[in-house]
């Protein structure tokens, strides 16, 4: 894998200044696309009603009344679905850069390790055989019930993987791509079988949640997002370092001090964690991983002090404004956000891939 | 420094090595030659605390390899390996600095860019800093390689060690010859040097001590003028050779038939 999509920068700041200049850009971008997610879409929200809103959640001042129609958006759905889709972002693309990094290939995506296919399996199984499993119970699951099978799912076959991958402690990554590709294929094929059974108000929710969504999200999804999605995504920046020296190649990283099978393990079970969450809350939402590292090393270098950071930042801001994108574009309906995120990444990766030929 | 005591190391029911004793001490270059397959570079990575669980010991400054933990092994280890392919694009400076991440957290580490400039200066890449890793020369690659081992070790306790494995093997004359000589200047500095070779003449120049291995075993260890015989080598490697005048083996090459 000599060469990858982009050409280095050539850029000599040193490394601390740069990271300080990185995370600011990121935060500034972030802070608008935040404030883009709340303000706009179908139901506009004023500035002076957000400012209202946040002053009478602060304590600071009551709501006055002309503000309480905008006060309403902003509470029951907008400001959880924008904090959520912020933090699936950001957990989505660290993931993605360091599932490239391990993997020592730009082309590597959280779903090569299961989590992904081992979702959609577990969450179509609960859509399915939910009701009969649980009867009518399963309808007040509902909430709960579709996003811990999900969760399970994923982890589960991230396991199954990375067991098969694994002989005498060793985890052999390229057989880690070879068994998660063929896991990936039995779980579609399972999912399939489910779909074959389902009946036709189930078949149109599993396609829903297949193409990813947001508009579920409640302020209770959030301290589940923030301890299962954002934490895990902070945890992986320490693998900043490692993931540097894996650069190299794994037996130069050794060489270089790094306990290499350690680490694998660790960057694996953190991404499982975030990616299955993820996909746990919002269904399947594709292209974030893949893409949002390739353009921040475009920017910034292959340098994963800045990478991960930056792909966190600018992970979290482009999901705000496709989900913006998704319940603006064919409003008063939603497109899926996976729609979007498809639609807008597949084209661009197309043209990183043509460069790539054209550089070589 | 690095010693081996009868290291045996097995993989997929083959014995690579057989009872392999070699040391390298402070200040010496050995270097080991021999046919391909006889497990030179399975020596060098059991020597560079590579393989973890190898059957006989490996002790380096005077512990068991496996009881020291890969940081501080390699604050005091640098191992060249061959053709390293990058799996992102980097610049040749980003690769020699990646040398510096043994240091992380250490007092030493303040001294970082100076290590790297060091590193490159003394490899003889300062010019090639700024140039993209992915496109430089194979002996270019392997060059910026060594630079990144030099600012590895740059601030180790003494004794330190280096491990190449064929390094000059895409390199031209000229720079051949300023490596190896790079290498005995490092030597004289105190480090203790392994290095992996296939050109007898090279060895001859740059050793102390040649160990020469046939087929897992290590069948003589010397200095090169006790070793490096025409007669042994027809033995381990099955064609003829003859001494150069002034000096030196080259393998007979049986004449061409026009």
């Amino acid at each position: 894998m000599d060469g990858g999509l982009i050409p280095p920068r050539a850029a000599t700041t040193p490394a601390a200044p740069r990271l300080a200049r990185t995370v600011l850009a990121g935060c500034l971008l972030l802070v608008v696309a935040l404030l883009a997610g709340v303000l706009l879409g179908p139901a506009r929200v004023t500035p002076a009603g957000l400012a209202a809103t946040l002053a009478e959640a602060l304590g600071w001042a009551p709501l006055p009344a002309q503000h309480a129609s905008n006060a309403a958006i902003l509470g029951v759905v907008r400001a959880p679905r924008v904090l959520l889709a912020a933090m699936l972002g950001a957990g989505l693309a660290v993931a993605g850069a360091v599932m490239q990094g391990l993997f020592r290939n730009p082309l590597a995506d959280p779903g090569l390790i299961g989590v992904s296919a081992g979702a959609a399996l577990a969450a179509v199984g609960a859509i399915v055989l939910g009701p009969a499993l649980f009867g009518s119970r399963a309808g007040g699951l509902g909430l709960w019930l579709l996003p811990m099978a999900a969760f399970a799912g994923g982890l589960g076959a991230t396991v199954v993987i990375a067991r098969l991958a694994t002989r005498g402690g060793v985890t052999g990554v390229s057989t880690l791509l070879l068994a998660g590709v063929a896991v990936n294929a039995l779980c579609g094929a399972l999912t399939g079988l489910l779909v074959f059974m389902a009946d036709d108000r189930q078949v149109r929710d599993i396609t829903f949640w297949m193409l990813g969504s947001l508009a579920g999200a409640r302020w209770v999804h959030l301290p589940v997002a923030a301890t299962l999605v954002l934490l895990p995504a902070l945890a992986m920046l320490a693998l900043a370092r490692p993931l540097n020296a894996l650069t190299l190649g794994e037996r130069e990283a050794f060489h270089l001090g790094l306990r290499v099978e350690s680490t694998k393990r660790l960057a694996v079970a953190l991404a499982a964690v975030a990616v299955s969450a993820g996909v746990a809350l919002a269904g399947m939402i594709g292209f974030v991983g893949l893409v949002v590292p390739h353009l921040v090393r475009l920017m910034l270098g292959a340098d994963h002090r800045l990478l991960l950071p930056g792909s966190a930042l600018l992970g979290a801001s482009l999901m705000v404004l496709a989900d913006l994108a998704a319940r603006s574009l064919a409003a008063p309906a939603e497109l899926p956000v996976g729609v979007v995120t498809a639609l807008i990444g597949a084209p661009f990766f197309l043209w990183l891939l043509r460069n790539r030929v054209a550089a070589s | 420094m690095i010693e081996a005591c009868g290291l045996t190391v097995a993989a997929g029911g083959r014995e690579l090595l057989r009872g392999v004793s070699l040391s390298v001490r402070p200040g010496e270059v050995v270097a080991v030659i021999g046919p391909n397959g006889a497990g030179k570079s399975t020596l060098l990575r059991s020597l560079a605390g590579e393989l973890r669980a190898p059957a006989g010991m490996v002790r380096f400054a005077g512990q068991p390899i496996t009881a020291l933990r890969p940081a501080e092994l390699a604050r005091r280890r640098a191992v060249v390996s061959q053709a390293v392919e990058l799996a992102f694009p980097m610049r040749a400076d980003e690769v020699v600095r990646l040398g510096r991440l043994p240091w992380y957290g250490t007092a030493e580490a303040a001294r970082d860019a100076e290590a790297v400039e060091n590193g490159l200066e003394r490899a003889g890449v300062l010019h090639l800093r700024d140039r993209a890793y992915a496109t430089l020369s194979g002996g270019e690659r392997q060059r910026v390689q060594l630079a990144r081992a030099l600012a590895q070790i740059e601030g180790a306790t003494r004794p330190a060690a280096i491990l190449l494995d064929e390094p000059t093997a895409s390199l031209d004359a000229a720079h051949r010859v300023a490596m190896l000589r790079g290498l005995r200047g490092l030597a004289a500095d105190g480090l203790a040097i392994l290095i992996i070779l296939h050109d007898l003449n090279e060895a001859g120049y740059v050793a102390d001590r040649v160990g020469v291995l046939g087929q897992g075993r290590l069948v003589a260890l010397g200095p090169p003028a006790e070793v490096l015989r025409a007669g042994t080598m027809r033995q381990i490697f099955g064609v003829a050779f003859r001494e150069a005048p002034g000096g030196g083996l080259l393998p007979d090459f049986p004449c061409r038939t026009r």
